[in-house]
């Protein structure tokens, strides 16, 4: 990165750009081992050698900033609490604590923070996460857009699972959990208040209620992810990196909703660029994948859990398209931009 | 293993693999193998055929060039300047498509200044003008007017709208270009001959198939007016090389609608009545191309009042010197993105040195997402 440069808003888009902020600037001047690995939780267990009962210690932190503050299907409350249990699964782990940072604008209706705090306490309290320690602040009105949230979350990752994006191999089978592209496209509708005749929810939820199921049925998980900004396409490709493998999967089998596709297709967005908040990428032997999609689909998170594609062949990240063509599937650069017609 | 959301793609494999056959079958029979060398007009066309692996799937001897058909990418450098000056001034906001955003200037790009503190917003419909232009009435609200006729109707809906409301401070750059003019200018460049237009759906819904007509006509070139999705696509081009080779064999060409669920002869007539009310014809730039007489919009002396190339003062940098891309060569079907050699070196998504490279349009992004690895160099 040019070091006279500027931050733009596409280095904050989960594509390329982003990932040039994080590998030289951030993991330039912080890095260690347990960063390093840049997994969507950290090991702890990597660096000191803790663990609780056997099993090791997961901790991660994100940041939320969505506008709309409420929107179909969740609110900011919700997301940050599902976000962050969501990034200790993908580890394996099982949440145990999260924190909570508050950061809310001068003026902001005490009701709308209730509201939000509610929405925190019930999605924590089902996904059985304690919020155990917090902070507050009041900045200056038409700084953070209303309120901007911050959670980092400790979990606990049980003995013999061993999930990480370099262990994708030759012969697994890639699942999705559900359906693509909700959450980004309900809070473009909802922010751009574009007219539809149907609403379109955001897929916002806790997933490891999920991930425990998938982990019964197939202990040896190697790969789980969750797909948020920069979708599947930027998580297929940042797998496909780390492990060194080449991915396929077959875009009749990739499931999107019909309304998701339709506003993608009038903006000339990509439904597999995306960001989604309640779907997991699972990478496990091929021969496991049936037993994993059945167990997926009993679950109400996992009922359109699909098989779309593997790992094998010529390195990178390919598409096979519904009329029968192949194209490569890249990392974007940066955000998707709206076009003219 | 069926969910309820792909079915629609389950039943495109059977059809799109006996069109497949039947442009192998009409390359290889009727046409006797000779190359075939077909232009999608419309960059929508240019992404579709990418994003959908068509060209994997095509004939050695069949070409599918990409036209002058992205909006950004026919923008001349100087207009794109001057977007860029009037985002910089203190008092304006200016609002365009998201596609502007990244397009290179001389020196800087419309989100570069944005990361410096200008007021740039990036509208899903021209309307949200009037809206900012109303909240905020101290500022000037400028849109970037870039398009060609699927555009102009919503922007000049816009502008009648803001005349009735008697908005003061909103103020368009009539940057827009017309298709029919450019397909006859790009008919009579002597080099690769062309053997017919898949001419754009959009476009052809507001002013109507018939609007090609002295088009084939006058230079014997085969139009078929095509959808977007893979399967219209596939059927266009079959009925295309079905209609070049009748023109090798001596037969008229003529203008035919694959997407008739979409597209009459007469076309739109309420969006034609809105777009000559508000705008006259007038001669356009196109970039790397030239001007091309009669090829653009400006507005008529009714809503004059409206082009901000009027009300804001903008001082333009002068012209840079060449920059090696080869965008006009591409725009003219005369050469493939792979062919230039910054594409992928120096000329990325990141770096762009031509607007081609980043319009979400633009024949050179859609190769270098979609076609990087696949596309031989002809």
């Amino acid at each position: 990165m040019k070091r006279d440069g500027k931050i733009r808003l596409a280095h904050g888009s989960g594509g390329a750009l982003m990932h040039e902020l994080i590998s030289e600037v951030i993991v330039g001047a912080l890095g260690n081992p347990v960063l390093d690995a840049l997994d969507d939780a950290a090991d702890l267990a990597d660096l000191t050698g803790a663990t609780i009962g056997g099993g090791r210690i997961a901790l991660t932190t994100d940041s939320y900033v969505v506008q709309p503050l409420f929107f179909p299907g969740g609110d900011i409350g919700k997301l940050a609490v599902a976000g962050t249990v969501n990034d200790l699964s993908m580890k394996g782990a099982k949440p145990r604590y999260l924190t909570l940072g508050l950061v809310v604008e001068e003026g902001f209706g005490v009701g709308d923070l209730e509201r939000i705090l509610e929405s925190i306490a019930s999605t924590a309290g089902s996904a059985g996460v304690a919020v155990a320690a917090g902070d507050t602040k009041v900045v200056e009105h038409g700084t953070v857009g209303g309120v901007i949230l911050n959670t980092a979350g400790v979990g606990v990752i049980p003995e013999g699972v061993s999930v990480s994006g370099q262990r994708a191999a030759d012969g697994d089978a890639v699942i999705v959990s559900g359906t693509l592209g909700d959450h980004e496209t309900a809070i473009l509708v909802a922010r751009e208040e574009l007219r539809l005749d149907e609403e379109i929810a955001s897929d916002c939820a806790c997933l490891n209620g999920l991930v425990d199921v998938v982990l019964e049925a197939c202990p040896d998980v190697h790969v789980l992810r969750d797909p948020t900004r920069g979708g599947l396409g930027t998580t297929l490709n940042e797998i496909a990196s780390r492990a060194a493998v080449g991915i396929t999967i077959d875009e009749r089998k990739i499931p999107v909703e019909r309304k998701v596709k339709a506003v993608c297709d009038i903006l000339g967005f990509d439904p597999i660029y995306m960001a989604n908040e309640g779907k997991a990428i699972v990478v496990a032997p091929g021969s496991d994948a049936d037993a994993i999609v059945e167990a997926m689909r009993a679950h109400p998170l996992g009922k359109n859990a699909a098989v779309i594609g593997s790992v094998g062949g010529r390195k990178g990240v390919y598409l096979r398209t519904a009329v029968g063509g192949t194209r490569p599937i890249v990392m974007l650069e940066g955000v998707q931009l709206p076009r003219i017609c | 293993m069926s969910t309820p959301f792909d079915e629609e793609a389950f039943r495109t494999e059977p059809e799109a693999r006996a069109l497949v056959s039947r442009i192998h079958e009409l390359l290889r029979e009727e046409l006797r193998g000779e190359p075939v060398s077909l232009m999608e007009v419309c960059g929508t066309h240019t992404v579709a055929i990418s994003r959908a692996g068509i060209r994997s799937l095509m004939p050695d001897g069949l070409k599918l060039l990409s036209g002058p058909g992205c909006p950004v990418c026919v923008t001349p450098l100087s207009e794109i300047d001057r977007a860029i000056g009037a985002s910089t001034l203190p008092d304006v906001i200016l609002t365009t498509f998201g596609d502007m955003m990244r397009v290179p200037g001389s020196q800087s790009t419309l989100e570069k200044e944005r990361a410096e503190g200008a007021d740039v917003r990036i509208l899903y419909s021209p309307l949200q003008a009037i809206e900012i232009a109303e909240e905020s009435p101290e500022s000037q609200i400028v849109f970037v007017g870039v398009g060609f006729e699927t555009t102009s109707p919503t922007i000049a809906a816009t502008v009648v709208e803001a005349a009735r409301r008697g908005i003061g401070n909103l103020s368009v750059f009539p940057f827009f270009k017309t298709v029919p003019r450019a397909l006859d200018m790009l008919a009579r460049v002597p080099g690769r001959p062309l053997d017919g237009y898949i001419c754009p759906g959009h476009v052809s819904a507001i002013i109507g198939s018939g609007a090609y007509e002295p088009i084939a006509r006058e230079h014997n070139m085969p139009c078929v007016v095509t959808g977007f999705e893979p399967l219209d696509i596939l059927a266009g081009i079959v009925m295309l090389l079905e209609q070049a080779a009748s023109v090798r064999a001596g037969g008229n060409a003529k203008v035919e609608t694959q997407y008739s669920r979409a597209v009459t002869r007469e076309g739109n007539l309420a969006a034609q009545a809105v777009i000559a009310d508000v705008f006259q014809e007038c001669d356009a730039e196109w970039r790397e191309i030239g001007t091309i007489p009669m090829s653009g919009h400006e507005f008529s002396e009714r809503y004059r009042a409206f082009d901000a190339r009027d009300r804001i003062d903008v001082d333009v940098p002068a012209p840079a010197g060449p920059s090696g891309c080869i965008c006009g060569e591409i725009m003219l079907g005369q050469k493939l993105p792979t062919d230039c050699p910054l594409f992928a070196t120096r000329c990325t998504p990141r770096e762009a040195v031509g607007p081609c490279m980043v319009s979400t349009e633009g024949a050179c992004a859609a190769f270098y997402k979609y076609d990087r690895e696949t596309t031989e160099v002809p």
